[in-house]
């Protein structure tokens, strides 16, 4: 398998925000600002190059029964390791993403790509998978979080823009993450076609 | 490769040696990350508690917990720490710094879950100098409620609700403060020594 | 290339449009129009007239550029509706920029997402609106109040559904008493956005439109009716909830049970329907007003049941001729 395939695959083709929605609760979840969706985005990424790695490593040495608990006990205790870590050097984003962190165990595009592509490709293509992959999504929720905490506050990255007061906070709140992930997967179709 | 068939003895080799292994891996990790947890949440509360205080050097003397307010005494006046259930987007928790004569000195808000741009503002609003300032009121001379409900406080511009939580938590704090100086008989020291900070 | 269109039987044409339907809308609207003017001056005109203007605008730009459309539906008078009913919606002083983004979001999100006129699931107006409140939260609550003719009067007054949710917060019957007479909320002597502050202006638009058959009698009565019907239960209950008229009179209930919660695109096709849909709106409505972190909640009842108009068009389908009841 040819490395840059697999990896353009999850950056861009198959990104797992924008084409195959996927983990849409840490998507519309954590975006409330560009550093919140970066830092979400890079933590699904840690957890998801190694579960790759781990889970194709063991491949065949689990039975087909009891695959998915074995994957969701790699995924977990990797997702556990990766929040006392945080919690232990980084206590600002402990604070900003909170119960997000925990959350990861259940994002889709974890367990899926250890089904859909770990449990069958080797080592080496899977970390790559989990690089694009996890590359994809952090783009996506940078982007979504540029987006809303521009439009909502006038800042990207808390570097001001425009004046705070002309921000629309609908797009800090809930219904902002569905209206600006809707107009941004609308406008990555475009671009696509 | 040929995978494991799934026999019973199998899976439940492979199963209970994932959970092992990974049990393993948990407990070094827990252990080598506990102390800077616990160091972190320390640095945390004790810089809470000079900030509320505005004091660069305190020390703790004496830390009391009833019914989820934590009351921290240190030889710069008192700090206390309560929460609000029913703040705009739930829970609120509040730092509030005492002087020995019970006026609110500082505030920190610890924890809250309200809508950022408008509750949220609670952390600057009630500041010294901001809209809402209650830095030097005490709850005991003054009348520590928004104004719509009768107060002295300006709440926070379309956020109520949160005000109000806010306000409750200050309260709440001063009570228990009150409460265990009663029973405590007045352990406090009288006003005389203590300068109040501008 | 003409083709010629065959379509099923019956081939009667009632006259009707969407133009003759969208003008005699806003005929309708004249008196309310008028009684804005009256109450809030020169801010109401600026106030209207900005939200039309970037309606129609929007509406054109969105079809001609981004959709790429050659026929365009500038003309049909849907636009300068929603322009009109969004500006109703608002506070007189609001900024100008903040009733463009506002049409930007009721034309462009509300409305040509979906594909333009008679495909969008919401209320265009009311997506405009609710988006304004929640992002501008500050500029959309404060009500100048009326009679103050400036475009940028900064005296604000206490709505009475704002002195409402204050008397049940507070659980202190005695606060209703600041309430207007039900005289000055008829006439719309009291705060509040544009269009809501006259209930008799708005009941003879509505009044014009069941004449001249552009709606039916079902959805603003029933609304109406289960208002009335629940506020006066609550009134009783306890008399911190304000007397059922009122709770009828105040806000923004008649402009939305009259001319938001009929519009046709976003209302259930069929009487039973409609009644089904107006019961639902004035039950959300009273318990949003009651006990919301909003005061008023009228445009969110009517949204939430815009969601829910696919579902009752499903259970309410007419039978059709010679249907056997199975």
């Amino acid at each position: 398998m040819n490395q840059i395939k697999v990896f353009w695959n999850g950056l861009v083709k198959e990104n797992p925000t924008f084409v195959l929605l996927l983990g849409m609760c840490p998507t519309l979840g954590t975006t409330s600002s560009a550093l919140n969706g970066m830092s979400m985005g890079l933590a699904t990424m840690a957890v998801l190059i190694f579960s790759n790695l781990i889970i194709s490593l063991i491949k065949s040495f689990i039975p087909d029964m009891v695959r998915i608990p074995s994957y969701i006990v790699v995924i977990a205790s990797l997702v556990t390791i990766l929040q006392m870590v945080i919690k232990a050097y980084a206590p600002e984003i402990d604070k900003s993403l909170g119960l997000f962190i925990p959350l990861i165990v259940v994002n889709c595009i974890i367990l899926g790509r250890a089904e859909a592509f770990a449990a069958k490709n080797d080592p080496l293509s899977s970390v790559t998978d989990g690089v694009g992959m996890g590359l994809g999504f952090t783009m996506a929720l940078t982007l979504l979080g540029g987006v809303r905490e521009l439009l909502g506050t006038g800042r990207i990255f808390s570097f001001g823009i425009f004046p705070e007061d002309y921000g629309a906070l609908v797009f800090v709140l809930a219904p902002g993450a569905f209206i600006a992930l809707g107009y941004l997967i609308a406008i990555v179709n475009r671009l696509k076609n | 490769m040929k995978k494991l068939a799934s026999t019973w003895y199998n899976m439940t080799i492979v199963l209970t040696l994932i959970s092992v292994v990974a049990g393993a891996a948990l407990a070094y990790v827990n252990d080598l990350t506990a102390g800077p947890i616990r160091m972190i949440k320390e640095q945390e509360l004790q810089d809470g508690i000079k900030a509320v205080l505005s004091a660069d050097d305190l020390t703790v003397e004496s830390t009391d917990e009833t019914d989820g307010v934590i009351v921290y005494r240190t030889d710069k006046g008192t700090a206390v720490q309560a929460t609000d259930p029913n703040g705009f987007g739930g829970k609120l928790t509040v730092l509030v710094g005492f002087d020995n004569k019970g006026a609110v000195q500082g505030y920190r808000v610890l924890e809250s879950a309200e809508t950022p741009g408008l509750g949220a503002k609670a952390g600057e609003w009630f500041q010294k100098g901001q809209k809402g300032d209650i830095i030097g009121m005490s709850p005991e001379k003054n009348n520590m409620t928004v104004s719509k409900d009768g107060g002295e406080v300006d709440a926070i511009t379309a956020s109520t609700i949160t005000s109000r939580a806010f306000l409750r938590c200050v309260n709440a704090a001063y009570e228990a403060l009150a409460k265990e100086d009663a029973q405590s008989g007045a352990t406090r020291q009288a006003g005389d020594n203590t300068n109040e900070e501008d | 290339m003409n083709k010629l269109i065959v379509s099923l039987s019956p081939h009667v044409h009632s006259g009707d449009s969407v133009e003759k339907n969208m003008y005699g809308v806003v005929i309708a609207l004249v008196p309310a129009l008028l009684c804005s003017l009256w109450c809030f001056g020169m801010g109401a005109a600026v106030v209207l007239l900005t939200s039309v203007c970037a309606c129609v605008f929007f509406e054109w730009f969105i079809g001609r550029f981004i959709l790429g459309r050659q026929e365009l539906t500038v003309t049909d008078g849907s636009a300068v509706l929603t322009g009109l009913l969004l500006g109703f919606n608002l506070p007189s002083n609001l900024p100008v920029w903040i009733i463009i983004v506002g049409a930007l979001v009721a034309i462009g999100v509300g409305k040509m997402t979906f594909g333009g006129l008679g495909q969008n699931p919401f209320n265009p107006a009311l997506v405009g609106r609710v988006f304004l409140l929640i992002s501008f939260p500050v500029a959309m609550t404060s009500w100048p109040v009326s009679g103050s003719m400036g475009y940028s009067d900064a005296v604000t007054a206490a709505t009475p559904l704002f002195i409402m949710g204050q008397a049940i917060s507070n659980q202190d019957a005695s606060l209703l008493s600041e309430l207007p007479s039900a005289l000055d909320m008829l006439i719309g002597r009291t705060g509040g956005s544009l269009g809501e502050v006259s209930a008799l202006a708005l009941l003879l638009g509505c009044c014009f439109m069941l004449w001249k058959k552009i709606i039916t009698w079902h959805i603003p009565v029933s609304i109406l009716c289960t208002v009335f019907c629940l506020a006066g239960l609550l009134h009783l209950v306890s008399p911190v909830y304000a007397d059922p008229v009122s709770v009828v009179l105040s806000g923004g209930l008649m402009l939305g049970a009259c001319f938001m919660a009929t519009d046709y695109v976003t209302s259930p096709m069929t009487p039973k329907g409609q009644i089904v849909y107006g019961v639902a709106i004035g039950f959300l409505t009273v318990v949003i007003r009651a006990w919301g972190a909003y005061p008023e909640g009228m445009s969110f009842a009517i949204l939430i049941m815009n969601a829910f108009v696919p579902l009752i068009n499903t259970y309410c389908k007419p039978k059709l001729f010679g249907e056997v009841k199975k």
